[in-house]
C-alpha cells in the first residue's frame, strides 16, 4: 500500500456485486455450528454451554478445541443415549437433572445455554420450550437459553450466530431512541480495547459489543441502535435485531486497514463525524497498518490464492488479499452467501472474481488441483493431504481464533498467509 | 444421558474409520451430516496422513430430511464407486443418520454394483469407537471370506514350507501399531516365522481373502481383533496366538507361544534369555539390565498409576512391577470390552480396578493414590500436569506427539528398551535425588529445580498442583492454533477442589492440625518432590495421634511411623 491515505468513498472497481455464483450441493468439508462453542466459551466467561447430543458432537468438540486443552471446560456433552431415546418424558427428567447437577458445581456461571444438536433435532426434543421452564425456574440467578448448533442446521461459524440470536428477545430494550452503536460478532478482548479506543476518540458513543465479555451483559437495542458487523456470519442475529428497531451499516469488514477505515468510517458517517476528524484519528493507525503491510505485501503480490468454504471468512478476506497484498484470487468458496452481509465485501472484490457457494468437495479439489495455486485456504482434514500434492495451505480455523481485525493487526494477518509461503521457500527437505 | 466432558474414544463409526484408513482399496461411505467429516482431521492432523481418509459422507442437511435421504444415499455410493474404484465398500451411518432410519448398507446392497458390499450396523448410541472398529473389521473379513467359509475346506499341511502368521489388529490412530508390526515381523523373522497378511494396517481386500493361508494368527491388539480372531479360529480352525508381546517377560510368553502353537523349535531365540541374570547379555532387550544396573535402584517401589486401553494397561502393570521394581498402586481401564482381563490384572496386584470412561474419576483417584508416576493416555497426561506428577503416555486416545518420527514399537525386545526410556526419563534420577536432598540450600538447586536431563521450564510454583517435574517438552497439540493454557483452570471449582486434594492440605478438615513455625522450617528442608507427601503423611499421623500443633519432633516421628 502507498502511503496515501484510501479515499474511503471511492466507487468499487467494478466489483462482483452481480457476477455469477457456483452454487453446488454436494458433500461439505464443513464443521458444524456446534464448533462455535470453542471460542464462545472463551468469550463470555460466565456462559456455560450444554450440548445435547452424541458422542461424536462431544468428540468434535474435544477435536476442534485442539484435544483436551486442560481441566474443566466450561461446556460439556449431555450425551444421548439408547434408554434416552425409548421416551421422550425421560429425556426432559434427564436433562434437568444434568442441569441442576451442573449448577450446583459451577456456582459462577450465569448463562447456560442448551445447545441443540443433530441427534436431539431429529428426536425433536424441544430445548426450546424446557429451556424456557428452566430459565423461569432460576432466573434471575442463572438464564438459560438455547439454540441449534446441529449440522443439519448450521456450517461452522453459524453457531454463533444462532447463539446470539437465541440472547437477542433477552436484550433490554432502549426506549429513548438514543442513538448507539452495536458491535456485533466476537471479538478479542484487545481487539474490542482497541476499538473501543478508537470509537472513543471519533465521539462514536455509546458503545457496546456483543457478545460482551460477561454473557450477563446485554447491551440495550431499540431504534436508534446502530449495528456494526465484526463478523460476517452473524446473518440471523442481526435480522434478530432489526426487529427490534436496530439499523444495520453496511460496511465492508475490519479486516486490513483499508477494511477498518471503510468500517470505521460506516460509523462514523451514521454518528456526522466530520471528515477532517475522522482523518486525524485513524491516520497515525493507517500508517502504522500500512507499514506492518508493507513488510508482507512483497511475499503475497502477484500470488494466486484459493479459498476452500469453511469459516464464512471467506469474502473478506480475500478482499483484503487482493486489494491490499495484491494477490490473485483464483476461486472464493463460501459456504452460504448472505447478501444483506456481504453486499460491501461483493463490491470491492475485483470484477470476475470465481465465486462458489455450498461444495462438492471432490469436484472443488479437482478444481484447485488443475489450478495449483500459490495458497490454498481449507480446513484441517484437507491441509496435509493438499500439501502432499504440493500445495501449500493455510487452515482456516486459525483465522477464526486469532485476533486478525483492525489497524494493528493488519500486518499480522498478512503473515498469516506470508508463513506458508516462506516456510516452503526455507525448507529444502 | 451422560455428562461428558472429555471421551476416551470416539463414536463406533469413527472405528470404521480407522479400519477403513488403514487399509488400501477400501472405501467408506458414510451417511452422516456435515459437521461429522471433522474425523477426516483425526487422520491428517494426529498421524499427519498425507491422503484423505477413504471417506464419502451424504452431509445430509435439516431441508433434506423429510425429502429424499434415501436418494443421496444412493448417489454418494454410486459416485464414490465410480470415483475411487474399491475393491471392497463399507456402507454405514453415524448417530443422527441412524435415527432417520434410511438403512444405507441394504440401499447399496441393492444397487447390484458387482463388489463387496460390508453393511455396518454400529449403534452409535450405546457402543463405541474401539468396538466400532473391532465390529467393522469382523464383518469386512467374514463378508470377503464367505465363499471360503461355506467351503469347509480342510487346514492344509506346512508341506515342507516355513510357517506364517498374520498379524491382527494394528490400525492407523492405534498406539505405535506402525513400529510394532515391524518390530513383530522382525522378532517372528528370528524364529523362522514368516508374516502371511498384516491386517488391517497395510491390507486390501485380497489380502483378507487369504487369511486363513496361514497357520495362525496373531492377536496383536484384543480391542481390535479379538472378534476376528475367535471368528477364523471357530470356522477356519485356526489357532490363536494371544500373548501380546509387550514388555521382555511377555516377549518371551510370546516367543513361546508361538513355538508351541507352530509347533516349532524356538530354544535358539529363547535360549538368550537369561532370567535373572544380570549383564548386557543377558537379553536381546537392554531393559533388564538397564533395570538392574545400581542406578535403577530408585526406581524401587514408585508408586505408580496405571489407566488406558486394556492391551497396554495390562502389559505396563506387568512391566511396572515385574521388571522395573515399581508399586501398581491402582490400574484401570476405560474399555468396558476389557473390563474382566482388567479386573483380573488388578487382582493380581492387590488393587481395585477402575473401570470408567469419566475422567474425572480418573483425576480423583490419581490425586488420592498420592502416585508418583502416572502411565496413561492423554487424558492422564493432563491430569498428571495439573497434579504435578511424572507421567508417560502407553495408550490411546493419542496426540501427534505420540505419533513420533522416529522408530519407537511397543512390542518385543526394541519395545521393553523404549519402554525403559520413556518410562524412567519423566523421573528425577537417582543420585540426583540424593544430591537434591542432601543440598538443598543450594541456591541453584532451589525448589524449583527439575531434573537436570529435561530442559523444561522450572515449575512456577514449589509445591502446588502446578509444580511439575514433568517433562513437558513435546510438540505442539494437535490443531496448535489453540495454546495451551495454564495447567491449572482457576475457574473451575471442581479443579480446585481436586488440586487441594491432591496438595491435601485439608485431608481430615474437621481437626485439621495446624503447623508449627520450627515444624513448617524443617518441613522446608525437605526437596519439594517428596515434600507434599510429607506434610500429608504428618498431617495424617499427628491427626490419628490427637496432635493440634506440628512440630519438628511430629514430623520425624510420622516419618518413622510411615518409612519413606
Ligand atoms: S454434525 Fe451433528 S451429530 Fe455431527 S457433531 Fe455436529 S451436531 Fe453432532
Amino acid at each position: 500500500m502507498s502511503t496515501s491515505l484510501p479515499v474511503v468513498n471511492e466507487p468499487a472497481t467494478g466489483g462482483c456485486t452481480d457476477a455469477p455464483v457456483l452454487r453446488e450441493r454436494g458433500q461439505r468439508e464443513v464443521f458444524c455450528g456446534l464448533t462455535g462453542i470453542v471460542w464462545l466459551h472463551r468469550k463470555m466467561q460466565d456462559a456455560f454451554f450444554l450440548v445435547v447430543g452424541s458422542r461424536t458432537c462431544a468428540h468434535l468438540l474435544q477435536s476442534a478445541a485442539g484435544v483436551m486443552i486442560f481441566a474443566e471446560p466450561r461446556f460439556a456433552t449431555a450425551i444421548l443415549q439408547d434408554r434416552d431415546l425409548a421416551g421422550m418424558a425421560d429425556c426432559n427428567a434427564e436433562l434437568d437433572r444434568v442441569v441442576a447437577e451442573l449448577l450446583a458445581r459451577r456456582p459462577e456461571i450465569t448463562t447456560l445455554f442448551r445447545v441443540g444438536a443433530c441427534p436431539s433435532e431429529v428426536i425433536k426434543l424441544d430445548l426450546h420450550t424446557a429451556a424456557q421452564r428452566l430459565d423461569r425456574e432460576n432466573f434471575p440467578r442463572v438464564r438459560v437459553l438455547s439454540y441449534s448448533g446441529s449440522g443439519i442446521e448450521t456450517t461452522f461459524t453459524q453457531g454463533e450466530d444462532q447463539c446470539l440470536k437465541a440472547m437477542v428477545p433477552h436484550l433490554p430494550a432502549a426506549t429513548d431512541g438514543q442513538r448507539r452503536l452495536m458491535v456485533v460478532g466476537t471479538l478479542a478482548d484487545v481487539i474490542e480495547d482497541q476499538f473501543s479506543r478508537l470509537f472513543s476518540q471519533l465521539g462514536i458513543g455509546p458503545v457496546s459489543y456483543f457478545p460482551a465479555r460477561r454473557a450477563s451483559d446485554l447491551p440495550p437495542v431499540g431504534p436508534g441502535t446502530q449495528l456494526l458487523l465484526a463478523q460476517p456470519f452473524v446473518g440471523e442475529t442481526v435480522r434478530a435485531l432489526q426487529a427490534r428497531g436496530a439499523t444495520l451499516l453496511q460496511a465492508p469488514y475490519p479486516l486490513g486497514a483499508d477494511g477498518t477505515t471503510r468500517w470505521l468510517a460506516a460509523a462514523a458517517a451514521a454518528w456526522d463525524v466530520p471528515a477532517e476528524h475522522f482523518r486525524r484519528v485513524t491516520e497515525p493507525a493507517q500508517t502504522r497498518a500500512a507499514t506492518a503491510l508493507q513488510r508482507y505485501r512483497g511475499a503475497l503480490e502477484g500470488k494466486r490464492i484459493f479459498f476452500f468454504p469453511d469459516s464464512q471468512l471467506e469474502l473478506p478476506l480475500a478482499r483484503f488479499l487482493s486489494r491490499e497484498c495484491g494477490m490473485q484470487l483464483v476461486e472464493v468458496g463460501t459456504p452460504y452467501l448472505d447478501r444483506l452481509l456481504t453486499e460491501s465485501e461483493l463490491a470491492l472484490l475485483p470484477a470476475g472474481t470465481m465465486l462458489s457457494e455450498g461444495q462438492d468437495v471432490e469436484k472443488q479439489l479437482a478444481r484447485c488441483e488443475a489450478q495449483h495455486p500459490d495458497l490454498t485456504v481449507c480446513g484441517l482434514g484437507l491441509a496435509n493431504p493438499l500439501e502432499a500434492r504440493g500445495l501449500r495451505t493455510k487452515w482456516s480455523i486459525e483465522l477464526v481464533f486469532s485476533p486478525i481485525q483492525g489497524y494493528d493487526q493488519a500486518g499480522d494477518l498478512a503473515e498469516l498467509f506470508v508463513r506458508p509461503l516462506d516456510r516452503s521457500a526455507r525448507l529444502t527437505v | 444421558m451422560q455428562l461428558t466432558l472429555w471421551t476416551y474414544e470416539g463414536p463406533p463409526h469413527v472405528g470404521a474409520m480407522r479400519i477403513a484408513t488403514s487399509m488400501r482399496h477400501v472405501h467408506y461411505v458414510l451417511h452422516a451430516p456435515q459437521g461429522d467429516t471433522y474425523a477426516d482431521l483425526l487422520f491428517t492432523m494426529i498421524e499427519r496422513q498425507d491422503k484423505r481418509p477413504p471417506v464419502t459422507y451424504t452431509t445430509f442437511q435439516a431441508r433434506d430430511l423429510g425429502g429424499d435421504t434415501a436418494n443421496i444415499v444412493t448417489r454418494a455410493v454410486q459416485d464414490a464407486v465410480d470415483r475411487f474404484a474399491p475393491k471392497a465398500l463399507l456402507v454405514g451411518e453415524s448417530c443422527t443418520a441412524e435415527l432417520i432410519q434410511d438403512n444405507p448398507g441394504s440401499l447399496a446392497m441393492g444397487m447390484n454394483l458387482g463388489l463387496p458390499i460390508i453393511p455396518l450396523e454400529l449403534p452409535s448410541y450405546s457402543k463405541k469407537e474401539n468396538w466400532g472398529a473391532a465390529e467393522t473389521f469382523y464383518q469386512l473379513v467374514r463378508t470377503l471370506l464367505l465363499e471360503r467359509s461355506k467351503a469347509r475346506e480342510p487346514r492344509p499341511g506346512r508341506d515342507g514350507r516355513r510357517p506364517r502368521v498374520n498379524l491382527l489388529g494394528g490400525t492407523i490412530l492405534g498406539f505405535r501399531c506402525r513400529d510394532d508390526i515391524a518390530e513383530v515381523t522382525k522378532l517372528l523373522a528370528s524364529l523362522g516365522v514368516d508374516v502371511h497378511v498384516s491386517a488391517p494396517l497395510g491390507a486390501e481386500p485380497d489380502d483378507l481373502r487369504r487369511l486363513p493361508d496361514a497357520d495362525a494368527n496373531v492377536c496383536l491388539y484384543p480391542e481390535i481383533a479379538l472378534t476376528t480372531c475367535s471368528w477364523l479360529q471357530r470356522t477356519f480352525d485356526m489357532p490363536t496366538i494371544s500373548t501380546v508381546p509387550i514388555g521382555v517377560g511377555a516377549t518371551r510368553d510370546f516367543i513361546a507361544e508361538v513355538g508351541r502353537v507352530l509347533a516349532i523349535d524356538v530354544s535358539g531365540v529363547l535360549g538368550g534369555e537369561t532370567l535373572g541374570a544380570a549383564s548386557l547379555g543377558s537379553s536381546q532387550s537392554r531393559m533388564p539390565w538397564y533395570s538392574r544396573s545400581v542406578d535403577a535402584t530408585y526406581l524401587t517401589g514408585k508408586r505408580v498409576f496405571i489407566f488406558g486401553d486394556g492391551t497396554h494397561v495390562v502389559a505396563a502393570a506387568r512391566i511396572a512391577s515385574e521388571e522395573l521394581g515399581f508399586k501398581v498402586v491402582g490400574l484401570g481401564t476405560y474399555s468396558r470390552e476389557m473390563a474382566r482381563d482388567v479386573k483380573a490384572c488388578a487382582e493380581k496386584y492387590g488393587v481395585t480396578a477402575l473401570i470408567t470412561d469419566d475422567y474425572l474419576d480418573v483425576e480423583r483417584t490419581v490425586a488420592e493414590l498420592q502416585v508418583e508416576l502416572v502411565l496413561g493416555t492423554q487424558m492422564e497426561r493432563h491430569i498428571a500436569k495439573r497434579l504435578g506428577v511424572p507421567c508417560s503416555v502407553i495408550s490411546t486416545p493419542i496426540h501427534v506427539q505420540d505419533v513420533p518420527a522416529r522408530y519407537s514399537p511397543q512390542m518385543g525386545f526394541e519395545g521393553a528398551n523404549v519402554i525403559f526410556d520413556a518410562w524412567v526419563h519423566p523421573l528425577m534420577m537417582g543420585l540426583e535425588e540424593h544430591l537434591l536432598q542432601m543440598f538443598r540450600e543450594d541456591f541453584e538447586f532451589g525448589d524449583g529445580a527439575s531434573p537436570s536431563h529435561l530442559h523444561s521450564v522450572a515449575p512456577a510454583k514449589p509445591e502446588g498442583p502446578a509444580s511439575a517435574m514433568v517433562s513437558e517438552s513435546h510438540g505442539p497439540a494437535i490443531t496448535p492454533v489453540v495454546s495451551e493454557p495454564a495447567p491449572v483452570s482457576v475457574q473451575s471449582p471442581t479443579a480446585t477442589t481436586v488440586a487441594e486434594a491432591s496438595g491435601a492440605q485439608h485431608e481430615t478438615p474437621s481437626v485439621a492440625p495446624t503447623w508449627s513455625v520450627d515444624g513448617e522450617k524443617e518441613l522446608s528442608k525437605i526437596p519439594f518432590f517428596v515434600r507434599g507427601k510429607a506434610r500429608r503423611n504428618t498431617e495424617k499421623y499427628a491427626a490419628a495421634q490427637g496432635i493440634d500443633v506440628i512440630t519438628t519432633e511430629t514430623l520425624y516421628e510420622a516419618k518413622a511411623h510411615y518409612g519413606r
